[in-house]
């Protein structure tokens, strides 16, 4: 096995304020990894270095050969502008931009990928449909297709279940399932131990600093998840430098 | 009749052939970048870029009388100034690019006034804040229609960086580049019409021509592309009937085009098919699904 995603020794951070600190390890390629942990975990943190949406304030993170750009990036709060006149088909066919760029037409090929998409997620129909008369659900169902468009080797999904239903979590799991197969590297915040217990071969338990990391089984147990909580404080305005580094 | 009524005026005579012409090659490139401004909540950026662009056109006329090279390029470099000062500031700082823009808004247009005031007439005054629709040369008439060109061919390139970035920038900011240069070109061509719109029609109604057709569209149409092309289509209708107005009526010209602009914009508030006071107000009775 290689390693997929490396991190050494990365710190990520606002205003200097560590949200990740001194994270070292590796994701193999193919790996299913829940990144699990209380809120003010750093979890959306370390996906946005992952994806290079925020630069490490120290260490670094490497790609195993690929670009952040190559990485698909759902994000906890996406930035979608509802009220936007368009319309699901040409919403998940943004999905091919690597494909297509700024100039390039979609082809027979193209259009066939979209159309199963839609299908794969549950939206055949939905084509025309305009994005501001979607539930919450059929959002998500819909971003999941253009991640499928996508095509990416590396899959980074933060708090892709949130506010969803049982039926929705169950099917959108399932094209997790089918990434992992196809061995694509999958990563996910998730809040539901539970689940993650159930499905999830690898953890990570992150409290600012990495808590555990490896089996699932061996991360999330009680005594893990207590030291989790107890690590996870608020970030403190006057920390001085970090003495870590030096020493 | 309805010939003298309708197009008499055009065939007889030349300023209202001029003035039509004019018209429509600024609605053409206004309205599109009205709609592009209206979806990315932008505005009254609109507006505040149009008043950026007075106190370089002043200075253009303090330098060199009413000429349309000085009046355009002062026009034109102040208005980039402002629009790539507030585009980069919006990007790289906290602060908002409206907030960052409704400063220059009044300064400018009191900048704008007190120099053409040191030099010109109140007639000078009236032309820059009013335009003279009736009065297009050849020149600008020339420079009108060179920039709707340049708008539509530019806006082809960035298009799709463009409805991407105001739908989804996250998504877009993950697969590519493009959006910062993007932006910035959209942002010239909002200063590329605001120039134009700012000979024909002045600084006060430069930015009439380009938001009302695009407020006009977001009530029939459904989609960016059908939006576009209403848009685009109201601001010549417009034009012309505007002129037809003022022609007939004797209303100075270009706000009785801004004014039949804001007759359709009402028109459509009140009975557009997609989220008009009337739809909304008597829906009809629900559907079976």
């Amino acid at each position: 096995m290689t390693a997929q995603l490396r991190f050494r020794d990365v710190t990520l951070g606002y205003d200097r304020h560590p949200a990740v600190h001194h994270l070292d390890g590796a994701v193999e390629s193919g790996a299913l990894l829940a990144v699990i942990g209380p809120n003010g975990a750093g979890k959306s943190t370390l996906f946005k270095g992952i994806v290079g949406a925020l630069k490490p304030l120290a260490g670094d993170i490497e790609r195993g050969g690929l670009t952040a750009r190559d990485i698909a990036y759902l994000p906890q709060i996406a930035e979608i502008d509802r009220t936007f006149p368009i319309n699901v088909y040409d919403m998940v066919s943004m999905g091919l931009w690597r494909r297509a760029g700024l100039f390039g037409g979609i082809d027979r090929k193209g259009r066939d990928a979209i159309a199963e998409a839609l299908a794969a997620v549950g939206l055949a129909g939905f084509d025309r449909r305009s994005i501001s008369t979607l539930s919450g659900g059929q959002m998500q169902r819909m971003l999941f297709a253009r991640l499928l468009l996508q095509d990416a080797r590396v899959i980074v999904l933060d708090e892709p279940f949130n506010a969803i239903d049982a039926k929705t979590s169950a099917d959108l799991f399932d094209l997790i399932r089918r990434w992992h197969s196809e061995k694509r590297t999958v990563l996910a915040t998730l809040h539901d131990i539970d689940f993650v217990r159930a499905n999830f071969p690898e953890a990570l338990l992150l409290a600012r600093e990495p808590v555990a990391w490896g089996r699932t089984a061996d991360v999330v147990t009680p005594e893990n998840l207590l030291k989790a909580r107890r690590l996870c404080e608020a970030f403190d305005d006057y920390a001085s430098a970090c003495a870590h580094q030096a020493a | 009749m309805l010939y003298d009524l309708f197009i008499a005026p055009f065939t007889e005579f030349e300023f209202m052939r001029r003035a039509l012409a004019g018209s429509v090659a600024l609605a053409v490139g206004a309205g599109p970048i009205g709609v592009f401004l209206m979806l990315r909540r932008m505005s009254l950026v609109g507006d505040a870029m149009a008043h950026a662009i007075l106190p370089g056109a002043a200075i253009g006329f303090l330098l060199s009388g009413l000429s349309l090279f000085a009046m355009t390029a002062g026009g034109l470099i102040a208005g980039f100034v402002v629009a790539f000062a507030a585009g980069l500031i919006a990007r790289m700082t906290e602060l908002k690019e409206d907030a960052s823009l409704a400063a220059f808004y009044l300064i400018s247009l009191a900048l704008g006034v007190t120099i053409v005031s040191m030099k010109g007439t109140n007639i000078d005054l009236l032309h820059v804040l009013f335009g003279t629709v009736l009065a297009l040369d050849d020149q600008t008439l020339m420079l009108i229609a060179v920039n709707a060109t340049i708008t539509l061919i530019v806006l082809a390139v960035i298009y799709r960086p463009l409805v991407v970035e105001c739908v989804d920038p996250g998504f877009l900011r993950s697969v590519s580049g493009a959006g910062g240069p993007a932006h910035l070109a959209f942002l010239a061509l909002v200063v590329v019409n605001l120039v134009s719109g700012f000979h024909a029609l002045g600084t006060l109604l430069a930015v009439g021509i380009m938001m009302l057709p695009a407020a006009v569209a977001r009530f029939w149409a459904r989609d960016i592309t059908a939006m576009i092309f209403t848009a685009a289509a109201t601001g010549c209708v417009a034009g012309y009937a505007g002129l037809l107005l003022s022609f007939h009526a004797g209303l100075p010209s270009g706000p009785a085009i801004i004014l039949v602009a804001g007759v359709l914009y009402a028109v459509s508030v009140t009975f557009g098919r997609v989220g008009g006071l009337l739809r909304q107000l008597f829906p009809g009775r629900h559907l079976e699904a």
